[in-house]
């Protein structure tokens, strides 16, 4: 079946089954690698997206729900206005071991302060549910407090 | 050190082996040695090439697991060839051990390995460039310096780049390795400064860099599953629904063998996406033969243990004076057993390998902590010679350990070599947690007893592990020299093993990640029997001989008190009676990996036996250079918070031969609102730099535990922590 999905600001068409999981038709069908997969039922975040401004985890979401809805990758980031600012704290702090989960990580700290410009330890404690096995947890932190203008603990 | 001319070879390569830690490196030095030729650059060596512009591009040697290393090797070549790291650019070389000697990341060992080596590849290319320079201008090279890429003639001033000087250094001799000189580490420019890692603008925007992005024309996308009793035969597989599944190119079954870390028995699913092949595999309803572990369980091998230990034991691993008549006149006496369980790495890109199998020959892109293993199990398996198998290694999320074997790669290796296409083998996340190579469980029963001046005097273990008689399975063992043996004057350290169909294999500071938990916990228990501060107990153990044993088993008891009392700075020890009721510090320290740590964990615990971990200190001691503070820093960090969330959380358990849980739902991981701070400070000693992928980690799970017995005075004796047992 042939979706029309509007991804990164330009419509695109992917043929797959309607159960095939956003993350899949993202990865396999329109060759966006940027999302990855981490566990397949929304548990670790690799896979976040935003639909609409709104963090998801692409992994449990069938491509068939998606319709209209605006999808933005970890690869229009430099072009979100917050989503640059962001990367760059990310950059600046090198807050990456491996790697693997900061995709998602960005995306899910993006909506974060798009909702929140200026959060708390406790609204980042919320928020980022993401998973990083590496543990990168205290630059991650620290990455979004300098995205958001905030002091940064040495 | 041994250099070996080896002529007019092939390459007219002159070939430096350095043997040295285990390690032979060969770097190859060449006019043009064709592996590392780019275009318009000039390779002078096998690790550097030079551009007309002065960009230097240096090869990433070893896998990227995450550990930083594809920044930290070029950091140190960079130095030593003088060169502004900005102009450097790397690249990840292929795996080639016969240009860059061993590759792998693992045992913290790329530091150790290849610090002296890397230098005088760097210094070797510098002193070439210096010799075009010398030559050109017809001066003794001795005249010359080097800044920043550009040789300079001291009185003259004339300059040129290394840009320019590269092309001319094709007749220029090569200079001898063994004498060339090396900075003076007061002159560092880039090592010891902290530099991000190098792919961190494609990690933040999410460009193609894992083993899961490759992508190859043509390329189908393949599952495989395997039996969940580990090396079963399929007995049957409804092939046929599988093809019947929209986008499913080819399902078979392939009949594996018996090596728990080669080509096992399963189904294979090829699909047109990888979602094609998923579903087809859905519809396999696989059954599978009976095998002889599904008879093994976790609740049998805890009874086991204990049988076991009221046995006598099967091996003796030391035996220093008389501990039972040690243990008869002490003053202060301890009983009491532990247990750790199996664990699963679960790095979070799950296994998996592209590989393409084309006229008799085969090509793998692989995220391989290990990849030269892995070549010769392809070729082993496949029946093709291992110089017809080339290996290109993809950045990895995540290791740990679990990349060092190789088993996902034979399988595309098989996949591919059947489809006829080149196959992307993807591995689901319960593929992974159910086929790992899984840190053993183990069983300490301990007696230990302290004098009435506060002395160590008896220490008896009887560990119970896994294996046949005394051969132990992979990362299952102890050494006679663990921990406090030799600082105790009676000791006996006993073992038996469990037979165990279940693969294990190295974990992050493998042994140690589950050693540091037992011996410095009931260390502690010991010094709380004799009523001792905790760390001034630990303190007077480690005696006044600043070095005890030698050789690789020998222990710097002299650093380790060094980082103890560091750490007792740190944390503000000594004021921990001032700490709100329900909280408490505890101390632990380990040695491993040749780095000497000491840690203090503070934690509290409420009504309901919740435990929030409120902060870490780290002392840390890997001698006298850190090649990337950036990047050590994180490391350290890291693996305290993997120890916390082994603590805490983590347990494989084995069923009817088969591992459970299988996903992040039940097997947890640490998270945001879970981590504390962690505080690092490197302790400078003069001895040759260490690794740090994995030291940190062991000592801060019984510094965690000895945190919650002083806050709690409940002692935790098995993992992962059990907060029922801590309610109030």
């Amino acid at each position: 079946m042939t979706f029309k999905l509007n991804v990164n600001g330009k419509v695109m068409e992917a043929d797959v089954d309607p159960d095939t999981p956003l993350l899949w038709t993202l990865r396999d069908a329109l060759g966006i690698t940027g999302p990855k997969f981490g566990c397949g039922i929304g548990a670790c975040g690799a896979c976040t997206v935003h639909i609409d401004g709104k963090p998801v985890r692409s992994c449990t979401r069938p491509v068939s729900s998606v319709g209209a809805g605006a999808i933005t990758t970890i690869e229009a980031m430099e072009h979100h206005p917050i989503g640059k600012k962001v990367q760059a704290a990310w950059m600046d702090l090198d807050v990456a071991q491996c790697g693997y989960c900061q995709p998602g990580q960005i995306m899910a700290a993006t909506a974060l302060l798009a909702e929140k410009p200026k959060p708390t330890d406790a609204d980042i404690d919320a928020a980022m549910t993401n998973i990083c096995r590496c543990a990168t947890y205290t630059r991650i932190r620290a990455a979004i407090k300098q995205a958001s203008g905030q002091k940064v603990k040495a | 050190m041994t250099l070996e001319l080896t002529g007019a070879s092939r390459r007219d390569l002159l070939k430096a082996s350095v043997v040295g830690g285990g390690l032979v490196l060969s770097f190859s030095i060449a006019a043009k040695a064709e592996a590392a030729a780019g275009a318009g650059a000039q390779a002078l060596n096998a690790y550097v090439r030079v551009a007309p512009d002065g960009i230097v591009t240096i090869m990433g040697k070893n896998p990227e697991i995450g550990q930083g290393i594809k920044t930290s090797l070029p950091m140190i070549i960079a130095e030593e060839l003088d060169v502004a790291w900005e102009n450097v650019r790397i690249e990840q070389a292929d795996c080639d051990p016969k240009l860059y000697g061993r590759q792998f990341a693992g045992g913290s060992l790329a530091t150790p390995m290849n610090w002296d080596d890397l230098r005088k590849v760097g210094a070797v290319a510098r002193a070439m460039l210096v010799n075009a320079a010398a030559t050109a201008w017809n001066c003794p090279s001795g005249e010359c310096k080097t800044d920043a890429g550009h040789v300079i003639h001291v009185s003259t001033g004339r300059k040129a780049t290394y840009g320019a000087l590269a092309g001319q250094c094709a007749g220029i001799p090569t200079p001898d390795p063994k004498t060339v000189p090396l900075k003076d580490p007061k002159a560092y420019k880039i090592i010891g400064k902290a530099k991000p890692q190098y792919d961190t603008a494609k990690i933040v925007t999410g460009q193609p860099l894992f083993g899961i992005d490759v992508k190859v024309p043509g390329m189908l996308y393949a599952t495989y599953e395997k039996a969940p009793v580990f090396g079963a035969k399929v007995a049957s597989a409804n092939l046929d629904a599988a093809r019947a599944v929209k986008g499913v190119k080819k399902a078979f079954i392939v009949e594996g063998g018996t090596d728990l870390s080669g080509l096992l028995p399963g189904v294979a699913v090829v699909g047109d996406s990888w979602w094609a092949a998923r579903k087809g595999r859905n519809a396999l309803a696989t059954t599978w033969a009976d095998h002889p572990t599904s008879k093994q369980n976790s609740t049998d091998f805890d009874k086991r243990a204990v049988e076991l230990n009221a046995g006598a034991p099967m091996t003796s691993l030391r035996k220093d004076g008389d501990v039972d008549a040690a243990l008869a006149g002490a003053a202060h006496k301890v009983e009491a057993a532990y247990a750790y369980p199996f664990l699963s790495h679960a790095p979070l890109e799950p296994q998996n390998t592209t590989a393409q199998f084309k006229d008799g020959k085969l090509e793998i892109w692989a995220p391989s902590q290990n990849p030269e293993p892995g070549r010769q199990l392809c070729a082993k398996t496949l029946g093709i010679k291992p110089e017809d198998i080339t290996v290109h290694m993809t950045r990895c999320g995540g290791g740990f350990g679990r990349r060092l074997s190789n088993d996902y790669m034979v399988e595309a290796a098989w996949i591919a070599r059947e489809t006829g296409a080149p196959v992307k083998l993807l591995w689901t996340r319960e593929d992974d947690m159910h086929h790992d190579f899984y840190r053993p469980a183990g069983y300490h029963f301990f007696k230990g007893g302290v004098d009435d001046k506060g002395n160590l005097v008896a220490w008896q273990n009887h560990f119970v592990t896994f294996g046949e008689g005394d051969k132990v399975a992979s990362s299952a063992g102890m050494g006679g020299t663990e921990f406090p043996s030799r600082f105790v004057p009676n000791c006996k350290i006993d073992q038996s093993t469990i037979p165990l169909g279940v693969p294990t294999g190295p974990m992050r500071a493998p042994g140690s990640n589950a050693l540091a938990f037992v011996n410095q916990s009931f260390i502690d228990e010991l010094a709380h029997a004799a009523g001792a501060d905790p760390l001034a107990f630990r303190m007077k153990l480690l005696g006044d001989k600043p070095m005890v044993g030698e050789g690789p088993s020998g222990y710097n008891a002299a650093r380790m008190k060094g980082v103890l009392a560091a750490v007792e700075q740190m944390s503000g020890w000594k004021d921990r009676a001032k700490l709100p009721q329900g909280s408490g510090m505890g101390v632990a320290f380990h040695y491993s990996h040749a780095g000497y740590f000491a840690e203090v964990v503070q934690a509290a615990v409420s009504k309901d036996g919740a435990i929030k971990v409120q902060q870490v200190w780290i002392a840390a001691d890997v001698g006298r250079q850190i090649v990337n503070p950036a990047g050590a820093m994180n490391q350290v960090q890291g693996a305290a918070l993997e120890g916390i969330s082994h603590a805490l959380y983590q347990k494989i358990t084995i069923k009817n031969g088969a591992a459970s849980p299988s996903n992040f739902a039940e097997y947890r991981l640490l998270k945001m609102a879970d981590a504390p701070p962690v505080e690092v400070k490197f302790v400078i000693t003069d001895y040759p730099p260490t690794g740090l992928g994995e030291p940190a980690l062991p000592p801060v799970i019984p510094a965690l535990c000895n945190a919650i017995f002083a806050a709690t005075g409940k002692r935790i004796r098995s993992l992962p922590i059990d907060v029922k047992q801590l309610k109030t």
